[in-house]
């Protein structure tokens, strides 16, 4: 590093010390300590050493036998094959669609962006679970748009089947490019447009603006949106399992070796999945590293939305926008329809024909699957919960200097967040299946609390950061204010630090809340019959043919997501 | 006793020496103010008064009793930050009213005193104003009425006027002094504005690199730079380097320059003096050169030289000037036809040469 880069560092280095005055009273409370280290180890460390010391063994033997078995297998080196390439060409797709859409939206202004902008993160939070089913309703060989193009060209057949590489992959980029056009969006809004003007007037041309000036800004949105697609599609299940055809990938491999009662492959192939992941992580985090802009506050911010003046371009981007929203709205507006539609009486029609409430009200008050939407809700709201509280207790122990024990812990926060729900569904489920007075393993499968447990240890980490997020946002200075003014610790905690952080950190909980109401990839892995999640009863209905409940299923987490965002939304505006 | 004394304070960052044994006494009812350019420590010395910081050697005494571990909580002092540190969740009298409630005063005093802190700043009716719809200004009085409503032993401020436009700073400055002599309160006052310093201030502490370089009323420090940095600090100054000549004892040193070579006579005291062979830096501030045209007539310390450069600055005017080498700067209020090329007499009264200590 350079000189004026070490100068630099120790000048920042500074500043974090002469911020982290600390109002955290840390030996004197152990309490949060305590419940940290107790969920760091019991849920992070001991699982996942469980795992990866079970696949290290074999009769008690330490041996690599387990993995010369796996590794021989054709069907494994194919699985591991095909994660990472479908992996690959997902983020190579959802890069070409996301990018263009993030500067269509972002640099040029033209009739109803903002409902189009708004629309396009949608898939975000669609549960996958969800958006494969409603995908397999609207271009399954089966569905609504195969048989309109059935009937319009009159075919005996279907045109096409929704199986193997193109189905996944057009899936995974529907589902997936968000993360491009939402992190690039948000780069190319802190770009400071006065840049770009700069390089104009120094005679570089548009092209030589955007590859020399602009794209290398966005390097860092660009890295993290295709960490996040990476590994989201490694982590991948729902597609693969009902119209991934003959791809095979490795969840998919884990899924299916621990149904027919193969620990150990399962154990070992969990492994491999884990450690593609974390050196994707590694490598993607690495090269992030090396690339941070901090780019100058700047008083009187330049034009940044470009008004597309010429009414032909005008019509044609506020058409790409309207084309663009259908897109995004159908499959949604499909499983709306459908879960009216008579279970069983939807067969060679367009659409169906019989429209009836009876899908809701089974959901709704019949025996066992009532229940589903209940059970959902108190887990998740439990996971939450808890994952609220607990975040107050990392960040009281995170917060100030750093050091390795604060760094320490903040990686292992992000374990679970960098793993599949795969692997921590086969982690959790294999070193609590029985008890171990050597380690203190308890039993959690087969009772209630193994789903609570798995959603908070999988989506805490949203919620640390959202917390973390809207601590630094308060200026250390409020507190300081409030320490002169004689108030102690807790008074300040509660009186200014609280009511300035909890909307954020409220938007954290319930962001985590509706992805754990849809979660499927870990559930499928260990749920209890008497305690199925609603996730669970969609497949299964859709292994039934109950097309209607599972689209009705659908709409209601749809519904109990669209209202948990909204309230989410409103509190970030009021922090 | 005074009443706030701070014995060899010491405090670092890693590495980093900010705060190098200080010492300072404040004596009760004194606006003192702490002076220096940014990164000189004097935020740190104010926050180690307040116990925000604490630190790493030395001792701080309240009225004899020593305060260095006690908490920020503890000590009752009022502080105004910089950015003035509204609490944006509360509106201007829960602002105001936080510190006496955190005494857990009965209700009626609450009321009462906060009304009187806001009456004292001039707001008083905002107390249901949100404080995001304020003015910068007013922010300003909020964030005083908050330190002022707890009846502070002592008020702290931390640049509480560097975020206002200047006209809103010079008006605020006049009342700020005025509220708090009117309330016989002691205030530290941290600023690297001189002229602030100097319009509030009874004493001020001039700060750099971490150490208080000298201490003294804004027309001692002005008059009488201890020292090259506070001579440098404090406006604009001529440094004149030179060696001494004689060894004479009586009341003018004499003193011979290094550029132009020429002898000027310094009112110095004997213990003073330096070595006769080691070059020292003489000062003299701009405005007490004087400039005559015309004859020359022979005296002590009148020099030939040659104008180089006139800047006319409104009030006043800027005049640079070439003594046979000896660069000098000259401020006249009235430029008589004087402009570049011409030659004039320049005076350098004894009585404001002085002679300073070099810090290396």
């Amino acid at each position: 590093m350079s000189n004026e880069g070490q100068h630099i560092k120790m000048k920042h280095e500074r500043q974090l010390i002469k911020k982290s005055f600390s109002f955290i009273p840390h030996p004197s409370s152990l309490i949060p300590f305590f419940l940290v280290a107790l969920v760091l180890i019991y849920g992070v460390i001991y699982p996942n050493l469980h795992v990866l010391f079970a696949s290290l063994q074999r009769d008690g033997v330490w041996t690599l036998q387990n993995y010369a078995e796996v590794f021989s297998q054709r069907a494994t080196l194919e699985a591991i094959w095909s994660s990472v390439l479908l992996s690959i060409l997902t983020v190579c797709l959802c890069a070409l669609v996301g990018v263009p859409l993030a500067f269509l939206f972002e640099r040029y202004e033209f009739p109803a962006r903002k409902v189009f902008a708004t629309l396009a993160a949608l898939p975000l939070v669609l549960p996958p679970l969800v958006g494969t089913v409603a995908f397999i309703f609207l271009c399954g060989e089966s569905g609504i748009l195969a048989r309109l193009a059935q009937k319009i060209f009159a075919l005996d057949h279907a045109p096409w089947t929704l199986r193997g590489w193109g189905a996944l992959l057009f899936f995974h980029t529907y589902t997936m490019y968000p993360f491009f056009y939402v992190l690039v969006g948000a780069g190319l809004q802190r770009i400071d447009a006065g840049l770009s003007e700069a390089a104009r007037s120094l005679g570089a041309r548009p092209l030589k603006v955007l590859t020399r000036v602009v794209l290398p800004q966005l390097t860092p949105a660009l890295v993290a949106a295709a960490l996040l697609t990476f590994m989201t599609s490694m982590a991948s299940f729902s597609a693969p399992l009902l119209f991934g055809g003959d791809v095979r990938v490795l969840t998919l491999e884990i899924y299916t070796a621990r149904q027919r009662g193969d620990v150990t492959t399962a154990l070992t192939e969990t492994v491999i999945l884990a450690a593609i992941s974390l050196i994707a992580l590694i490598f993607f985090q690495r090269y992030e590293g090396t690339r941070q802009f901090v780019s100058a506050a700047l008083k009187g911010a330049t034009k940044r939305r470009a008004r597309i003046r010429s009414g032909g371009a005008r019509t044609l981007a506020a058409l790409c926008g309207v084309t663009f929203a259908l897109v995004l709205a159908l499959p949604v507006i499909t499983l709306v329809i459908i879960s009216f539609a008579r279970d069983g009486a939807w067969t060679t029609e367009t659409l169906p024909r019989v429209y009836t409430l009876d899908n809701y009200r089974r959901i709704l008050t019949e025996e066992g699957a009532g229940g589903v939407l209940v059970n959902s809700l108190v887990m998740s709201g439990i996971a939450a919960a808890c994952a609220l509280v607990w975040s107050f207790c990392v960040m009281a122990l995170v917060a100030g200097k750093r050091n390795w024990w604060r760094r320490l812990i903040s990686l292992l926060v992000l374990v679970p967040w960098a793993l599949p729900g795969t692997v921590v569904a086969v982690a959790i489920g294999e070193a609590y299946g029985q008890e171990n007075p050597l380690t203190g393993a308890f039993i959690l499968v087969g009772t209630f609390w193994i789903l609570p447990v798995i959603y908070f240890l999988r989506f805490m980490p949203l919620v640390v950061r959202s917390v973390q997020a809207s601590m630094e946002q308060v200026d250390p200075a409020l507190e300081e204010a409030a320490s002169s003014l004689g108030a102690r610790w807790w008074k300040r905690f509660t009186r200014v630090r609280l009511p300035l952080i909890w909307p954020g950190a409220l938007a954290g909980a319930l962001l985590a809340f509706v992805i754990a109401l849809g979660e499927y990839v870990a559930s499928v892995l260990v749920f209890v019959p008497s305690n199925r999640p609603i996730s669970i009863a969609i497949a299964a209905a859709m292994r039934d043919f109950n097309l209607g409940t599972a689209a009705a299923y659908g709409v209601a987490l749809m519904a109990a997501i669209a209202l948990s965002m909204t309230i989410a939304a409103r509190l970030e505006r009021k922090s | 006793m005074p009443f706030l004394s701070l014995k060899n304070i010491s405090k670092s960052y890693g590495a980093t020496l900010a705060v190098r044994e200080l010492s300072l006494e404040v004596e009760r009812g004194e606006f003192f103010g702490l002076l220096g350019p940014s990164g000189c420590g004097k935020t740190t010395t104010l926050r180690m008064i307040a116990g925000l910081e604490s630190p790493d050697a030395g001792a701080i005494e309240l009225d004899g009793r020593d305060i260095t571990r006690l908490s920020p909580e503890g000590r009752g002092f009022g502080m105004v930050f910089q950015n003035y540190a509204l609490f944006p969740h509360m509106n201007v009298f829960e602002n105001v009213a936080f510190g006496l409630r955190a005494r857990r005063r009965p209700h009626a005093e609450v009321e009462r005193k906060v009304a009187d802190a806001l009456t004292l700043v001039q707001l008083p009716g905002y107390e249901r104003r949100r404080v995001d719809e304020l003015s910068g200004g007013q922010q300003q009085r909020v964030a005083i009425a908050r330190a002022i409503a707890i009846e502070p032993d002592l008020l702290l401020f931390d640049e509480p006027l560097s975020n206002l436009d200047v006209a809103l700073r010079e008006e605020t400055r006049g009342e700020l002094r005025e509220l708090v002599k009117r309330l016989g309160l002691t205030a530290i006052y941290v600023t690297h504005d001189q002229d602030e310093a100097f319009a509030l201030c009874d004493r001020i502490g001039v700060m750099s690199g971490g150490r208080l370089l000298q201490t003294g009323t804004p027309r001692e420090l002005y008059e009488q730079p201890a020292n090259l940095a506070v001579a440098r600090f404090l406006g604009r100054n001529n440094f004149i380097k030179a060696m001494r000549l004689s060894k004479s004892h009586d009341a003018h040193g004499e003193f011979k320059t290094l550029a132009g070579g020429h002898t000027l006579y310094v009112p110095v005291k004997a213990e003073e003096l330096g070595a006769l062979n080691k070059p020292v830096t003489l000062s003299i501030r701009p405005e007490y050169i004087s400039i005559t045209q015309g004859a020359s007539f022979p005296a002590d310390n009148v020099l030939r030289a040659t104008v180089i450069e006139v800047n006319f600055a409104g009030a006043t005017t800027t005049v640079k000037l070439d003594a046979n080498g000896l660069e000098l700067e000259a401020l006249v209020l009235r430029l008589v036809g004087l402009a570049p090329g011409d030659s004039c007499m320049v005076g350098l009264p004894p009585g404001r040469i002085n002679l300073l200590k070099d810090e290396g």
